[in-house]
């Protein structure tokens, strides 16, 4: 066969497959739509998402899911009120600070706990941080917003902290050389040259961990506590949308009421996730370091 | 190098065999998550009897199985509540009759943490509770303590007896914690100490206590002759009346044997 055959086949083929996973995903969002949007005939949009009762096999049933969105979103935020700083500043850490053997070990073993299930985690919640925190803060229960949040912190920290950490390593050596020849200290050169530097890495970072947070489901449907209702403290209940949309789905008739209820809570849920991404994408566009000399 | 690939295209015809009705020897039983177990220790002891006969269990949920009548797609559903009209309406519009069978009884019991001082709840009082207006274990001669109201997810099953039979169709308060299955019930209430909470009798452990209901206890007994109020028939679902290997299965299952595997999973026998 010509070069030029092969050249034009191979590049045809890539393509193919490069499409066929856009189309699988179009037609995957698609699906949502079209199963979600018929809800729209029994409640209005404005019923729906700001309604206060999710009471979805009750005759006449109640499809209000702000109850979920305000659980899926407090529990996100507390999440990454825990998981940022600390991730990010494992990271600034490993790749600034610590000697070359401590990173050595350090580093394998935050990535292992990217690699640890989800369930396993939801696991450890339930039997060993539930009673704990029960017990330690005088409270009736363990299972709460307050305990998912931990649990979720713990599993986006290693994105948080290998993703900025990649953004941290690559800044330019000169720029730190740079810093160090101006009599900067090495703090000052951490705070003023290098996280200025790789912040648009950072901030992606943190938008990945964050929506890792608010689409995980094994987690929150085992820790959460499953009230839906708008929590009134810390150590509340609460029932984050992916939560709902896996205990109820299984039971839920197919093409009832409730069914397409589910399928438009993951709409806004995909909605939810697909702002954080675009986000993440501008902040890593517009704050990108080109060069040496835009600092 | 292989093994696997023989593995593999003999897996692939037994499931291909298992799904092909046209053999007459293959039973497919589909549906509530309550009844599986019970299910599973049936057809493997039938299966041993009948080497033959390939039967092929899924769960799902009480509503797949009797979707599963209506689209043809098994040939047993098994269901943890009745049919409801709706679905009827459906199956019949399809041609379809379904014909319940009743196969088990479960018996649904409020539980509480081991430590609590408690032994038996109203109806009434266990209504109040799931509605909010009983707050703290003293207002029912328990120690001063605020209970932990847990219900099950809105659409399982057991959520749907307890809602029918102590609920009266009452909405439980929206601050009750709700958790996926019997089993994690159990958890949460073993580790919380004002918990209430109501499971199947078979998954009943030392961690926790079952409460008495209207001075009656949850037994097998009470159940059966219906002095326990909170309890309810499971069916198995199939389209007509049955016939020939469904017949044969159906048999067996209430047959003396039946029963007795019936029991041994957790339920309780009908007679």
């Amino acid at each position: 066969m010509k070069q030029q055959t092969i050249e034009t086949l191979v590049r045809w083929a890539f393509m193919a497959v490069a499409l066929f996973s856009i189309t699988a995903l179009c037609l995957i969002m698609l699906f949502l739509v079209f199963e979600g949007v018929p809800i729209l005939k029994h409640v209005s949009l404005k019923e729906f998402v700001f309604g206060l009762y999710w009471y979805p096999t009750s005759d006449p049933a109640d499809f209000g899911i702000f109850p979920l969105v305000v659980g899926s979103f407090l529990v996100t935020l507390l999440s990454g009120v825990v998981s940022i700083p600390l991730g990010v500043m494992t990271a600034l850490y490993l790749a600034e600070i610590a000697s070359g053997r401590t990173a050595e070990i350090v580093k394998p073993m935050v990535e292992l706990m990217a690699s640890m299930p989800s369930v396993v985690i939801g696991f450890f919640g339930m039997v060993v941080v539930a009673p704990f925190i029960q017990k330690t803060f005088d409270i009736p229960v363990g299972l709460n917003l307050f305990n998912a949040s931990l649990m979720l912190a713990f599993m986006s920290i290693p994105t948080i902290c290998s993703i900025s950490e990649d953004a941290i390593f690559s800044v330019p050596q000169a720029l730190k050389e740079a810093s160090f020849a101006l009599g900067a200290t090495h703090l000052e050169t951490i705070v003023r040259v290098i996280v200025p530097a790789s912040i648009s890495g950072i901030c992606t970072a943190v938008i990945l961990g964050m929506s890792r947070a608010i689409g995980e489901t094994m987690v929150v449907l085992m820790v959460a506590g499953g009230a839906a209702m708008i929590p009134g403290s810390l150590f509340d209940p609460v029932r984050p949308m992916p939560a709902s949309i896996a205990a109820e789905m299984a039971e839920a008739p197919f093409g009832s009421e409730h069914y397409h209820a589910l399928f438009a809570t993951g709409l806004v849920l995909f909605a939810f996730t697909f702002v954080f991404n675009l986000v993440a994408d501008y902040i890593s566009h517009r704050f990108r370091q080109t060069g040496e000399a835009s600092l | 190098m292989k093994n696997p690939i023989k593995t593999g295209v003999v897996a692939l015809c037994l499931t291909v065999a298992a799904a092909c009705p046209a053999l007459g020897e293959a039973l497919v039983l589909k549906g509530s998550t309550t009844v599986l177990p019970i299910a599973q220790k049936v057809a493997e002891s039938y299966m041993k009897l009948h080497p033959a006969v390939k039967i092929s269990l899924s769960g799902g949920g009480s509503s797949n199985g009797i979707k599963a009548i209506v689209d043809g797609t098994a040939d047993i559903g098994n269901a943890s509540r009745f049919i409801k009209s709706k679905e009827i309406k459906l199956a019949t519009a399809k041609g379809i009759y379904p014909v319940p069978h009743r196969i088990a009884l479960d018996c649904i019991v409020p539980v509480v943490n081991a430590r609590n001082p408690v032994a038996d709840l109203s109806t009434d009082q266990l209504k109040e509770i799931y509605l909010g207006k009983i707050k703290n274990w003293k207002e029912v001669g328990g120690a001063d303590q605020k209970i932990v109201v847990i219900s099950r997810d809105t659409s399982s099953g057991t959520f749907e007896v307890w809602e029918k039979l102590v609920m009266k169709k009452a909405r439980v308060i929206p601050s009750a914690l709700t958790v996926p299955s019997n089993g994690g019930l159990v958890q949460a209430v073993a580790t919380t100490p004002g918990a209430l909470g109501y499971i199947a009798l078979g998954y009943l452990n030392d961690d926790i206590k079952a409460l008495s209901v209207n001075q009656v206890p949850g037994t097998p007994d009470t159940t059966r002759n219906g002095l326990y109020p909170i309890s309810r028939p499971l069916f198995m679902f199939t389209n007509g009346w049955i016939t020939g290997r469904t017949a044969d299965f159906m048999n067996y299952l209430l047959s003396k044997k039946g029963q007795q595997l019936v029991e041994e999973a957790g339920s309780i026998p009908v007679y």
